[in-house]
């Protein structure tokens, strides 16, 4: 049996001493290749959670276990790509070269650098644009520029913290399309952080459903929606009953916390 | 930590630096024999500020009262500009660039053709004085005023706002945290301006002549006893427009929040 | 993008001749009324505009050069010692904003000393470097130079700190996530987002070079640069108001000068996206 991709073993973070937590006892386990999303209220911890895989974030108790690495070597190695909310691009450098970022860093010689980025870019569908600046592209365009810098070393996990947050429902549905193209293209595994229910499910093969905080596992939905999807399958009757169901499982506790 | 221990913590480094650097500077005079004339002694120049006061207090406050009303003069030409030019917007955006080159005009200059048109009396001081911090304080004025968020503007026009209203309780906070920034920089060269313009010529009683004058005589624990007055009167004018800022800042908290 | 060049030099010639009509008017009322207030204007405080400028072709003095050659060679000497007390001053500079960026005890520790520092008025502290520097055997213009540079250090420092400061968390988070050594981050995130702010200073500490060279240059009793030439003129104002008029005007545009070549140079480093503001 092949090592999970992901192992979060009893971890808890709290923030401060005697301070909130933010996490209790969460205990998950993601095989290769899966779609994960997070979904939970605000304060639920999900992005908390997600730092703590990519080793940003040290938990107060218990641990994540990278493809059988601890968390800190899976950073040190780079077997990680990750993907904000804000692009997070630098303004002062053109598309290529934010792509190329990491190659740099890891000394990667010019000739090399410039193919893996012709390459990436065209992943993403963005060749043609090496040469322009990040405020000259659209929310969707950069979005899709952070996505491909985050490929570089082809990681096998992928770490994605409401990247489509910042944009319109459209340019959202079609960017959700793109990102599961390149996630059967990688064959990656993702962990995705969501506020979005339709995204949640839409995306994913399993959807974690967290509890207000202090965050922990409410349930697992199960999404077994076939691949590849398309704009069809949004409106499929299953879809909207697992849609339904993760909404009745956020009002519950939602309604647990109102009610604390 | 208690508010008192966190004012301690914050403030014993710069304590201590400054406790180490007199006694190093004591022992290292004595040491090194460096000649008086070169760097007298911290114990020697305390000597002097107390031994020479009668003549250095009274000068000191002579070219402060002489950088004071340059400042007032200064301040108060600088703001009135800056509001006619957010009046007329085209004129100051068009005009702003000439006005930021102009503060680099060494002004200093136009020292002897103060001495000229006002006698070498307060009056080329003050002037003196008053140009320096006239284009620091327009330029920032101009710029607090003018860099209102379209969206503030356009909920005071929802209100059917006049000009007037839109000004008093829009621009004005806005432009606060700007106004308060030139003060300070304006009190400080107000300050400076003042000496370095007596070094033109001027009555005995002004503390740039005392300056000059125990140098030429080689009498240097005056003349930096002389500075330490300088210094202090500097300090002490930057922060009486810092308390003012606070003072004035806290009946717009809104504008202290905006600063952040 | 023709139209646009073609309005910047017509503001700019409008600038020009309003300035003068400005002195001319000014002068002409006081003339003709007499007020006295805030000073008496008369051919000495106010000299005809013509007469500055024709001034600036005749020799500085007897037996010299036309005034302007002259002129523009004291600037040239002054610019050189603005110009090392410049890079004196940014390299100083950036260096304490970055032991500060790194070091919060070093910040609370000297920071106060650092904005001390500016309220010293520097032409006291001139004789002295003057002094200092000169008996060890040092080219005279390297105490003026160090002159400009304290007047250049702490524009750049605060700002260099303030930069480093600003940049983005979630950039930094990135850089963490590439496992990237803290000389990495600095070179590639924060020092980046901090050079607006570095740029800022640099004008601000480009004026300040000019300053601090010609104030140091006047107790040095340096003859070739403008200080010199400001203290000659002042001398004899009364017998040639003129000369110092236009000596003023050189050192003027030197400062503008040191300006406008650093703003240039910051439009070519800097690529940003343009600011919306009302």
């Amino acid at each position: 049996m092949t090592a999970a991709a992901v192992s979060i073993r009893n971890v808890t973070k709290t923030f401060g001493k005697g301070g909130t937590t933010a996490l209790k006892n969460i205990e998950l386990e993601f095989q290769p290749g899966e779609f994960i999303s997070l979904i939970g209220p605000s304060g639920c911890g999900k992005s908390t959670l997600l730092r703590v895989i990519g080793d940003l974030i040290e938990p107060t108790e218990g641990e994540a276990v990278i493809g059988g690495k601890t968390a800190h070597q899976a950073r040190l190695d780079r077997d990680y790509g990750m993907v904000f909310q804000e692009a997070t691009l630098m303004d002062w450098r053109t598309v290529e070269k934010n792509v190329s970022l990491p190659l740099e860093m890891m000394g990667w010689d010019r000739g090399a650098r410039r193919d893996r980025v012709r390459e990436l870019l065209e992943l993403v569908e963005l060749t043609g644009f090496e040469g322009h600046h990040p405020w000259q592209l659209s929310g969707g365009m950069q979005q899709r520029v952070a996505i491909a810098r985050a490929l570089t070393f082809n990681p096998s996990l992928i770490l994605m913290d409401e990247p489509f947050g910042a944009l319109d429902e459209m340019t959202r549905d079609r960017l959700n399309l793109e990102l599961l193209r390149i996630w059967e293209a990688t064959k990656a595994t993702v962990v995705f952080v969501t506020h979005s229910i339709a995204e949640a499910v839409f995306l994913s093969s399993r959807v974690v459903v967290m509890s207000a905080r202090p965050g922990r596992v409410q349930k697992i939905v199960d999404v077994d929606l076939a691949y590849p999807r398309t704009n069809d399958t949004r409106e499929e009757t299953r879809f909207f009953e697992l849609a339904t169901e993760v909404r009745e499982l956020l009002r519950e506790s939602h309604e647990a916390r109102e009610g604390a | 930590m208690t508010r008192a221990r966190r004012f301690v913590a914050e403030w014993a480094p710069a304590v201590l630096i400054l406790v180490l650097g007199l006694v190093g500077w004591e022992l290292a005079v004595k040491t090194f024999g460096i000649q008086k004339f070169l760097l007298p002694k911290p114990s020697e120049i305390a000597t002097a500020f107390w031994d020479e006061r009668s003549i250095l207090w009274p000068a000191g406050w002579y070219t402060f009262t002489e950088a004071f009303w340059g400042f007032v003069v200064g301040v108060f030409f600088g703001i009135a500009a800056a509001l006619v030019l957010a009046r007329f917007r085209p004129l100051g955006s068009a005009l702003m660039p000439y006005f930021v080159a102009a503060s680099a005009i060494p002004i200093i200059a136009f020292a002897p053709i103060g001495n000229a048109w006002f006698g070498i009396e307060k009056g080329s001081k003050i002037f003196i004085a008053a140009l320096l911090c006239f284009f620091p304080v327009l330029v920032n004025t101009l710029r607090g005023l003018t860099s209102v968020r379209p969206q503030q503007v356009e909920l005071m026009r929802s209100y059917a706002a006049g000009n007037a209203a839109v000004f008093r309780r829009v621009r004005i906070p806005t432009s606060l945290p700007y106004v308060f920034t030139a003060l300070k920089v304006a009190s400080v060269l107000a300050m400076i301006g003042a000496i370095v313009g007596e070094y033109f010529g001027g009555s005995q009683q002004q503390l740039g002549i005392q300056i000059k004058n125990s140098a030429a005589l080689f009498q240097f624990e005056t003349a930096w006893a002389a500075i330490l007055v300088a210094c202090i009167l500097g300090i002490a004018f930057y922060l009486a427009v810092a308390l003012a800022e606070i003072a004035t800042m806290r009946r717009y908290p809104s504008a202290e929040r905006a600063r952040r | 993008m023709a139209v646009n060049l073609l309005k910047r030099v017509g503001i700019f010639v409008a600038v020009l001749v309003g300035l003068c009509a400005f002195y001319m008017g000014y002068r002409q009322l006081y003339l003709s009324t007499g007020w006295t207030r805030p000073f008496k204007v008369d051919e000495y405080a106010m000299p005809r505009l013509q007469d500055i400028v024709s001034r600036l072709w005749e020799p500085a003095a007897t037996d010299q050069p036309v005034l302007v050659q002259v002129l523009v060679q004291k600037a040239l000497f002054t610019a050189r010692e603005a110009a090392a007390g410049f890079v004196i001053g940014a390299i100083v500079g950036i260096a304490i904003g970055i032991v500060f960026h790194f070091s919060n005890l070093m910040r609370r520790g000297f920071q106060p000393y650092v904005v001390g520092s500016q309220t010293v008025p520097i032409l006291a502290i001139a004789p002295m470097v003057v002094i200092w520097l000169g008996g060890q055997g040092l080219p005279v213009w390297m105490p003026v130079a160090v002159i400009s540079a304290f007047l250049t250090f702490f524009p750049v420092a605060i700002n260099t700190l303030r930069g480093l400061d600003s940049a983005d968390p979630r950039k930094l988070e990135l850089m963490r996530s590439y496992a990237a050594s803290e000389w990495s981050t600095l070179w590639r995130v924060k020092f980046p987002c901090a050079l607006p702010y570095l740029f800022s200073a640099f004008k601000v500490a480009a004026t300040a070079s000019v300053v601090g060279a010609i104030i140091g240059e006047l107790p040095s009793s340096i003859q070739d640069g403008l200080g010199g030439a400001i203290l000659n003129f002042a001398q004899y104002y009364s017998l040639d108001p003129s000369a110092l008029w236009a000596t003023n005007i050189i050192a003027a545009a030197l400062g503008i000068l040191f300006f406008v070549i650093v703003a240039i140079v910051e439009r070519l480093v800097v690529r940003r996206a343009p600011e919306h503001v009302a």
